[in-house]
């Protein structure tokens, strides 16, 4: 067995190795390479842990780790690109469920980790910590299992909202906290076990009033907390190898969460009080947007349009990753290339379900990454471009987001597509975005409407194209 | 501040340290913790936009690190109901991370340059 320095001294250098797996992401080339340094890293903990003289159990741990490693391995090599979204949410959940049976393991033999007073009971610094790694571990797991309920369509995306919701959810989170408290101050299983019921309630009730187009800030955050799940346990275990992993991961979702909530110019707390999106569009709206005119074309008509222009721009959304539209997608920049027009995409933060979606859809048809490029980047070559083609994203090309200080989503940072010399709109109704608006990009003379599946659409200006 | 003064402030954080008093170990846990956050705070921003969903599967990977204490729950030789939930614990951090560290390999090899 190595010394207690020599295990301290081999945490640090996974930490370090974590720390450069994340730190290649900052570029495609350098993020596989950074990505072994994280598996090492993982891999280096894992065994120093395994070596350590209390872990004596193997071949029931072998088995475990057997078990679980097949489970994921097979889900990572066969999932679909286009479901992510919710793959990620479900394994968030599992950290939360693991974080829950550690804390529950360590407050029933509490001797097993070193962390017993002389009477075999819990230090109260210990019982703080448990506290809370239990009930974040909690709130993450049935949290994250909701959202992959949203997001895999076993559960509506609709937001669920009644009644003195937020009221009830306050109550509830006032218990919790008063049964952790009383659990540090007496260490007694009851607090303990009415602590973690309410916070695995509360993990359902945060997430159901969220629309499925909010996603992407929940994902994020669900991301951060099981984070700081892990952080919590390490700071029950005092395991610095476990803080630090944490507190990266914990840092990563809340930066992601900024991000995705900025994109939409909404604070987390508007969008975690929830009702936002996947409503039914008022009676009032939808005859609106029956009444002004606008033009529609044929899949021939976009292809005419795109083989004369110059430079076209893409601007792909959810509707894209619905209709697994992709590959046609692809096709059709392959022959519009060959024939010498200039292709770009532009992607909105918040397009699709999870931050960076679209980016790994494109990835997946073999788009090449250096021709896709972020909002920041590509809004100001709209005016320069001759056809902006829209394809399942609505939303976050609405121009009344930026003229129209009456619109709920007025401030929010959008491709300015409207810009461009025409627009072709690929959607299959008139109807309107999660946001319930109309967009007055439908209506402006230089757009037309081709009202089809992504999908079919591609082809078909394919087949035109030829 | 009186040289007097100033000597009895330096004895006694000196004196701190002679009498060889360490502080409770969790603001050492405390110290580590912030600093890694705020290693992660920057090292998070460099991330480039176009990699954010390999970001969350890795990170997916990375927070499954709860292993470490799975493994401690897990190690004692005789069973009970703790060693039970560490092992349970051991096979779901298991498939985050092989998931996890697979499909961010996977999606990473898609990201390919202009021919």
């Amino acid at each position: 067995m190595l010394s207690v320095n020599m295990v301290q001294l081999a945490y640090l250098l996974a930490s370090v190795l974590i720390i450069f797996a994340l730190k290649g992401l900052a570029s495609p080339e350098s993020a596989r390479r950074g990505n072994l340094f994280g598996m090492l890293g993982m891999g280096l903990a894992v065994l120093v842990t395994l070596q350590l003289d209390s872990v004596q159990n193997y071949a029931w741990i072998f088995a475990a780790i057997a078990f679980g490693g097949l489970i994921g391995g097979t889900v990572a090599r066969k999932i679909p690109m286009t479901h992510m979204p919710q793959t990620v949410a479900f394994m968030h959940s599992l950290v939360g469920l693991a974080a829950v049976m550690i804390a529950v393991s360590a407050a029933y033999d509490p001797v097993a980790y070193g962390i017993a007073n002389a009477a075999g009971g819990l230090y109260p610094a210990s019982r703080i910590e448990l506290f809370l790694g239990t009930f974040i571990g909690a709130i993450t797991f049935t949290a994250s299992l909701i959202a992959f309920g949203k997001l895999q369509g076993l559960l509506s995306g609709k937001p669920l909202v009644f009644a003195g919701q937020h009221l009830l959810n306050l109550i509830l989170g006032v218990v919790m906290i008063a049964a952790g408290i009383i659990f540090c101050m007496n260490g007694a299983w009851m607090p303990f076990l009415l602590m973690l019921a309410v916070a695995l309630l509360l993990g359902v009730l945060l997430i159901v009033p969220i629309g499925g187009a909010d996603m992407p800030v929940i994902v994020s955050m669900l991301n951060s907390y099981s984070g700081w799940a892990a952080a919590g346990i390490g700071f029950t275990l005092g395991n610095n190898m476990l803080i630090v992993a944490g507190a990266l991961v914990g840092s990563s979702g809340a930066i992601l969460s900024y991000i995705m909530c900025k994109a939409m110019n909404r604070s987390l707390l508007h969008v975690l009080l929830g009702g936002f999106g996947g409503d039914a569009p008022a009676a009032g709206g939808a005859a609106a947007a029956t009444d002004r005119p606008y033009k529609s074309g044929a899949a021939e008509d976009a292809a005419f349009l795109l083989a004369n222009a110059r430079s076209v721009v893409i601007v792909p959304g959810y509707g894209l990753a619905v209709a697994r539209a992709q590959h046609a997608l692809k096709e059709m920049v392959d022959v519009l290339t060959a024939q010498g027009v200039q292709v770009k995409f532009a992607i909105h933060p918040v397009a699709g379900r999870m931050p960076g979606h679209m980016n790994v859809l494109l990835a997946e048809a073999d788009v090449p990454y250096d021709i896709v490029f972020e909002m920041d980047e590509i809004n100001s070559e709209f005016s320069d471009t001759d056809v902006a083609l829209v394809i399942g994203a609505n939303d976050v090309t609405n121009p009344a987001a930026k003229s129209d200080p009456s619109s709920p989503i007025y401030g929010m940072p959008i491709l300015e597509v409207s810009k461009a010399q025409h627009v072709i709109v690929i959607k299959r109704s008139m109807a309107v975005g999660y946001a319930g608006l109309d967009n007055d990009l439908f209506y402006m003379d230089q757009t037309m409407m081709l009202f089809s599946d992504a999908k079919k659409a591609c082809e078909t200006i394919v087949q035109a194209l030829d | 501040m009186s040289m007097q003064a100033m000597h009895e402030a330096v004895a006694q954080a000196g004196g701190a340290h002679a009498a060889h008093a360490t502080a409770d170990p969790i603001v050492f846990s405390f110290t580590v913790f912030v600093l890694a956050v705020i290693v992660g705070y920057h090292v998070v921003w460099n991330v480039t936009p176009a990699l954010h969903t390999p970001l969350m599967s890795v990170t997916n990977a990375i927070s499954s690190i709860i292993i470490v204490g799975a493994l401690l729950a897990s190690g004692p030789i005789e069973m009970n109901l703790a060693t039970v939930l560490g092992l349970i614990a051991v096979g779901l951090a298991s498939v985050n991370i092989f998931g996890g560290f697979m499909v961010t390999q996977r999606m990473l090899a898609m990201f390919k340059k202009r021919k």
